[in-house]
């Protein structure tokens, strides 16, 4: 790994914004919401709680699955689905 | 035309505020500080300054306020005193490495317990780590050119650093005195417009400031810092140079009185060193050859600059208004350094005066050259006026 010296970093701590962006949160997963379509309703209760902004919707704001970069398998979407349209696998079924 | 008026160290210090006429001030009252921004705050209430002046709900606020209006880029400018500069602490260092200029009047208080609202460098002397550049005004002349030209010192692109311009409480902050002032169209141009470095206000090319640096990086970006604070001496140099210019007023980083022929020599701070050169010039009248050395910038600290004026001395007293409890007073810890790093000894004894207020007099000024002049030379703290 390359690190930089003090002379070759920018100064005042400053570093481009939206970074953050670029960060794979989804590799934290220990459980993968699984999303089963036939039994969605498209109430957008995962979508409004979804800490991490990982339901990914349309313009028609129906559902269309899950933003696996990001979602970090908290769970709170297949527990709040009043369908039970979201189940929690563990992730190592996806290896 | 200069313009001559009897005024006070808080109303020069407020005076120089309205010329600057920063974008941002976020202050909280504290006495003996309080003047500054209520003095302020009628500038803003009667149109007379652009800035926006944030009241908030502590000194904590104020800062953190402060320095969200700097990143953003602003030219932001705060006073405060004592405790407020204590509970300000926890925000200075990220100030310093978010290389904020803020040009922050302190008006020296001692810090609580106890209460006490009178002059000792206590406040400062605890934030002298923190990354700042420390200033310390002997009278209310120098708070004023000090604050004008701290605002370039801490803009400068090869600083960057946030300045303290301290005074001392109600000695200089409230006595009067005469003072000249420029014409607000001098200082406007000598400040020129703030260019900022990385404002969070241009969003077309944005940044973030202050994220996670571990054990990777973090010794990295104090690096930075230690080296911008290199840079101050050179920089104070021109600016300093360019004040004298337009004004005839001199402000060397130390200031030596009466030292060439002096063998011995008492180092002090701010506004004391009234009553030490009156001291020297009475012993001096009585024969005996003594100087004074007024240290004026103590972050970065001059230790080159000390060395060469005491190399040579029979013996030096260092007259601290703080203690380090526990270890050497500040002040005089810095100057033994000095003499030390420039390879001579030279006698130094240590004495620590004026806290709480306490009055400095004449006859202790004398008191710690006549201990030099009869060869009483101890590393012992000693103290001026006080009881025992």
């Amino acid at each position: 790994m390359n690190l930089k010296g003090w002379k070759d970093l920018p100064p005042a701590t400053v570093v481009p914004a939206s970074t953050a962006e670029q960060v794979e949160t989804g590799q934290w997963r220990s459980m993968r919401p699984v999303w089963d379509e036939s039994k969605c309703i498209h109430c957008l209760q995962c979508w409004v709680q979804c800490p991490d902004n990982s339901i990914k919707t349309n313009e028609e704001g129906k559902v269309t699955g899950i933003d696996y970069f990001y979602c970090k398998g908290c769970g709170i979407c297949a527990k709040v689905c009043p369908k039970d349209a979201i189940e929690m696998r563990p992730e190592a079924d996806f290896i | 035309m200069a313009r001559r008026d009897i005024t006070s160290g808080n109303w020069a210090a407020a005076e120089a505020m309205r010329q600057i006429n920063p974008d941002v001030v976020a202050a909280y009252p504290i006495t003996p500080s309080t003047d500054i921004p209520m003095k302020f705050s009628q500038f803003v209430a009667d149109g007379l300054v652009d800035t926006n002046l944030v009241t908030v709900e502590s000194e904590h606020s104020a800062i953190s306020a402060c320095l969200a209006a700097s990143i953003s880029g602003a030219r932001v400018m705060t006073a405060s005193s004592a405790n407020g500069v204590a509970l300000m602490h926890e925000i200075f260092p990220i100030v310093a490495a978010y290389r904020a200029p803020i040009v922050f009047a302190l008006v020296n208080r001692c810090i609580g317990a106890p209460i006490n609202i009178h002059c000792d460098h206590s406040d400062s002397m605890a934030e002298r780590d923190m990354g700042w550049i420390h200033l310390y005004c002997e009278d209310a002349q120098e708070v004023y050119d000090s604050l004008i030209m701290s605002v370039r010192i801490a803009e400068h692109k090869d600083v960057l650093l946030p300045v303290f311009v301290c005074q001392d409480g109600f000695i200089t902050s409230h006595c009067f005195e005469p003072i000249e002032f420029l014409e607000d169209e001098e200082v406007k141009n000598f400040i020129g417009e703030r260019d900022p470095m990385f404002p969070l206000l241009d969003v077309d090319n944005p940044v973030a400031y202050g994220s996670l640096a571990l054990t990777d990086y973090y010794f990295e970006i104090k690096r930075q810092q230690i080296e911008a604070m290199k840079n101050v001496r050179k920089v104070y140099e021109e600016i300093s140079e360019e004040f004298y210019k337009l004004t005839g007023r001199k402000y060397p980083i130390v200031e030596a009185y009466k030292t060439e022929d002096a063998e011995y020599v008492a180092v002090i701070m701010s506004s004391a060193t009234g009553a030490v050169k009156e001291a020297v010039d009475k012993l001096r009248a009585e024969g005996h050859k003594v100087g004074c050395l007024r240290v004026r910038m103590f972050r970065p600290f001059p230790w080159k600059d000390i060395a060469e004026i005491l190399t040579g001395k029979k013996g030096i007293a260092v007259l601290d208004r703080a203690a380090s409890i526990g270890a050497g007073a500040p002040l005089f810890t810095e100057v033994k350094g000095a003499l030390y790093d420039s390879g001579t000894i030279v006698p130094t004894n240590s004495y620590v005066y004026g806290l709480g207020g306490r009055d400095f007099f004449l006859h202790d000024a004398e008191k710690a050259f006549t201990d030099l002049i009869n060869g009483d030379f101890s590393p012992e703290e000693r103290y001026l006026g006080l009881r025992e």
